[in-house]
């Protein structure tokens, strides 16, 4: 990125922020700086303290210990109005905005010093206004849910720049967006600078330090590691060892390709959308043998998501049919399919993935709650349940202050380690994997990635769905590609080229350039 | 100062205990406050209103009495609740299981007496369970609101009762109620007004306390209330355990309408919709779900009732009872913030905005 545009005025500082929560030391003796102008990348892993820290300049949380000056006024931060009122304004992961409402209702939404009855016509002009400025395409009568996830966050970007924020944190933004939606953020961002806005930008994504932010903080366990200009920084992999504190695997350990029998096949399966309309799968054929991993590559909304349901039974078929484990499973109850083999690590990992408000523990135990192993006639056996949550985070290393804990409260890593540990365990020949490593943090990501690869070698099959082409050439076997509920080509990991799997993923029929 | 909510890591076990209680006490003094206003002494009432429900023995025997099937309609709502199915018909549920029941002692003339109660309680409790099972299968099959349904249910089964007690079934004398079912068919006192239902009310306690904790159905109703869309990619039926729930939960308050037809009243009469249905969502939601729990609230709830017809003695109208009930569940609902949050006092006061 190019070179800082600032007068060198620091316009937040933070000064040996500590924060405790019950068992864990979140933040332990942070310093932070931001210049006027800046944008500063806060790495870590998941779990590292990056949020906490920024919730604390939003009020959200109070640090136990520590100061902290905006434009070098000493402030106590109570709540996010506090922190409005200094100019300072965060996009959280979770959108925080009403669906059903308009654009320019959202914006202005909550707003306190607005009239009984808000001048709209003012305000949506303001709103055109902004967003011509910085290059927010926004149309402000345009109902939210009507919205793509990229144009929600312009939204929420907006939204603060309505209330004359000059301090943006984003709280990793380019997890929800498409490449193009990416670049055009940093667009947006660069447009911002200009106007002698600053930005903090919480990430774990090595390549967009490198390309996004002026300065690259680090935050491991709690700890500052580093704080340096982006341009001295030679090697993403240094970036990666200061993160995790230890060499990281970038390649995989694998056994020797083994394919087995047929353990998957689809025919022709066709699912329409209620209502009518496109086929949302549209004649789908595939099959996974035994040992291999089939990944799934495409632009997210081209029918992945429903390819996996159909597979797991949670979506009907409109026509096909489904063969797991060779049996016809077309239509069968998610049960049913559970009992066959089939294990299920779903995309929306708090919606669909985990019961938040229970235990680690009974949430480990979910599929084998119904096998002998944990219960015996119909009644649960608290005890072996118990044994078999300790054994199961152990074996896969979830961190948790004990398995009695709420799994809400763990960080999005170990809610993954927990699904994982779930579904490998009770994993019956077959592994469906969607987005596994979405969110996660280089230490996670490689967890999940090496545990595919072991249930491949010990002759599972896998189905990997996934939107980073390096990961499905660094994991999967066989790649295929979707696109409009169609697979467009299925071609070998090892010859594919990511200028071809692009273009498949277009929509270009053929791919072969 | 400044006072702030700030989030829990763990559900706090005190606060679960602690906050029913002090919403008692605090609506107590919201009591006093609206007894003030009718110019009634509050401390000259509440004692009045305690010897009102414990006094003397006859008293203690019809609180107990009135705990029964409040205790019953708390546990059926409670397993429904359980999964965020909002059955708020426990009160058509109830009547469904008192018409049941009055149906098989007016007609069921080929059954030996000796059977007579088993089988009317039987009949009475498939009614109940029919009638919280119609709003089940909707919502199961259509997704319709359960809400809406369950409460419209009340008012259509209450004006069947009346028509059937007014008109149909109307016993030859008197102008309203069906003849009185056979003596050898009553439900037995123990004590008093206290008949032999408390038995089924407490084993029933025990059952479900079992049933929700410690088994597998239990663990799946817990996972589709606390995330339906992960109960269901884990192989749980929502739809099917939303119609269970919702059987079960029916015959629950059907029971409560059987019992306490057969101990107490002996007929279907007018006063059939008592309101123990309603009652019995205080004594869910108080009770945390908990049913052992319940018990105590459900004593509770029943002596406020008992106690305040009393007060006609002091000149205060006996409608005070659902006020002090209606009063306990505000500060209720208000309280159960602090089971997820804590309040955090902010002694330093600084200016936050420069």
């Amino acid at each position: 990125m190019s070179d800082i545009n600032t007068d060198g005025n620091p316009v937040v500082r933070m000064v040996n922020i500590t924060k405790h929560f019950p068992g864990v030391l979140a933040n332990d003796q942070v310093n932070l700086t931001l210049h006027r102008g800046e944008i500063l990348a806060l790495l870590g892993e998941n779990g590292a303290g990056k949020s906490t820290l920024m919730n604390m300049l939003v009020g959200l949380y109070r640090p136990d210990s520590g100061e902290i000056f905006v434009k070098e006024k000493h402030v106590e931060i109570h709540s996010p109005q506090d922190s409005m009122a200094l100019g300072i304004g965060m996009i959280h992961q979770e959108f925080m905005l009403v669906g059903n409402m308009t654009v320019a209702e959202n914006i202005i939404l909550g707003m306190k010093d607005l009239p009984f009855v808000p001048p709209m016509a003012e305000i949506k002009a303001k709103i055109t206004e902004l967003s011509k400025r910085y290059g927010l395409q926004v149309y402000p009568d345009k109902v939210i849910q009507d919205l793509s996830v990229g144009e929600q966050q312009r939204v929420e970007i907006l939204k603060l720049l309505y209330r004359g924020a000059d301090i943006l944190i984003l709280d990793e933004p380019t997890a929800v967006l498409t490449p193009k939606e990416s670049r055009d953020l940093n667009e947006i961002l660069k447009k911002m600078l200009a106007e002698g806005k600053s930005a903090i930008f919480i990430t774990h994504k090595m390549d967009e330090v490198m390309e996004f932010s002026h300065t690259v903080q680090v935050l491991r366990r709690g700890k500052s590691v580093s704080s340096c200009p982006t341009k001295t920084i030679k090697k993403v992999q240094d970036l990666a060892n200061m993160m995790v504190g230890r060499d990281i695997l970038f390649s995989l350990e694998r056994g020797p390709y083994n394919p087995g029998e047929i353990m998957v096949e689809t025919k022709d399966v066709t699912v329409y959308p209620i209502g009518g309309g496109k086929p949302v799968l549209d004649s789908v054929s595939l099959s996974i043998r035994g040992g291999e991993i089939l990944g799934i590559a495409g632009v997210a909304g081209n029918g992945q998501q429903q390819l996996t349901e159909a597979l797991t039974g949670l979506l009907k078929v409109d026509s096909g049919s489904i063969f797991l484990n060779g049996k016809d499973m077309t239509n069968k109850t998610p049960l049913q399919i559970i009992k066959n083999g089939v294990s299920h690590i779903p995309a929306d990992r708090g919606r669909m993935g985990v019961v938040g408000d229970m235990s680690v523990g009974d949430n480990l135990s979910m599929k084998k709650y119904r096998t002998e192993e944990l219960s015996s006639h119909s009644i649960i056996k608290r005890g072996w349940v118990r044994k078999f949550a300790d054994h199961l985070i152990e074996v896969f290393t979830i961190k948790t202050p004990s398995q009695d804990t709420r799994v809400k409260f763990l960080s999005g890593g170990n809610i993954q380690k927990t699904i994982l540990a779930r579904e490998i365990d009770s994993c019956g020949g077959i592994l469906i994997a969607v987005y596994p490593s979405r969110g996660l943090d280089v230490g996670a990501t490689e967890a999940v990635r090496q545990n595919l690869i072991k249930q491949r070698d010990k002759g599972n099959a896998v189905l990997l769905v996934s939107e980073e082409l390096e990961e499905l050439m660094m994991v999967a076997d066989r790649i295929a590609v979707m696109f409009e509920g169609r697979i467009m080509d299925t071609v070998d990991a090892k010859n594919a080229s990511i200028e071809n799997l692009g273009m498949l993923m277009a929509g270009v029929q053929g791919g072969q350039v | 100062m400044r006072l702030g909510l700030e989030k829990r890591d763990y559900r706090s076990k005190r606060m679960v205990v602690l906050v029913p209680i002090i919403s008692l006490l605090i609506s107590f003094i919201l009591g006093a406050l609206v007894l003030a206003l009718v110019k009634a002494n509050p401390i000259q009432t509440y004692s009045a209103m305690i010897r009102g429900a414990f006094g003397s023995q006859t008293r203690t025997q019809y609180t107990i009495a009135k705990a029964i099937p409040m205790l019953l309609c708390g546990l059926a709502v409670g397993v429904a609740f359980r999964l965020k199915f909002w059955n708020i018909g426990a009160e058509g549920q109830y009547v469904s299981g008192v018409i049941g029941i009055t149906w098989v002692m007016q007609f069921w003339t080929f059954v030996p007496d000796a059977l007579l109660l088993a089988v009317g309680m039987l009949v009475g409790i498939l009614f109940g369970a029919l009638w919280g099972g119609i709003p089940g299968v909707l919502k199961a099959q259509w997704g319709v609101d359960e809400t809406l349904t369950t409460l419209m249910m009340n008012y259509i089964i209450i004006g069947y009762a009346e028509y059937l007690y007014i008109t149909a079934w109307k016993a030859p004398r008197g102008n309203m109620g069906t003849i009185l079912y056979p003596e050898a068919a009553w439900l037995p006192r123990i004590w008093g007004r206290v008949h032999a239902g408390i038995y089924f009310a407490l084993i029933l306690v025990v059952i479900l306390w079992f049933v929700l904790y410690k088994t597998r159905w239990g663990f799946e109703l817990n996972m589709i209330g606390k995330n339906q869309r992960a109960a269901r990619c884990q192989g749980v039926s929502i739809r099917k355990n939303i119609i269970l729930a919702m059987l079960l939960s029916g015959g629950i308050a059907g029971l409560a309408g059987v019992i306490d037809s057969a101990a107490i009243t002996h007929q279907l009469t007018k006063g059939v919709n008592s309101g123990y249905g309603f009652t019995g969502i205080i004594v869910a939601w108080m009770s945390g779900l908990n049913p052992f729990a319940s018990i105590i609230v459900a004593l509770i709830m029943a002596a406020l009732e008992t106690g305040s017809d009393a007060l006609q003695i002091l000149r205060l109208p006996s409608a005070m009872g659902e006020v002090m009930q209606g009063l306990i569940l505000i500060p209720l609902l208000a309280g159960s913030v602090f089971t997820d949050y804590k309040l955090v006092v902010h002694t330093k006061h600084k200016e936050a905005t420069a």
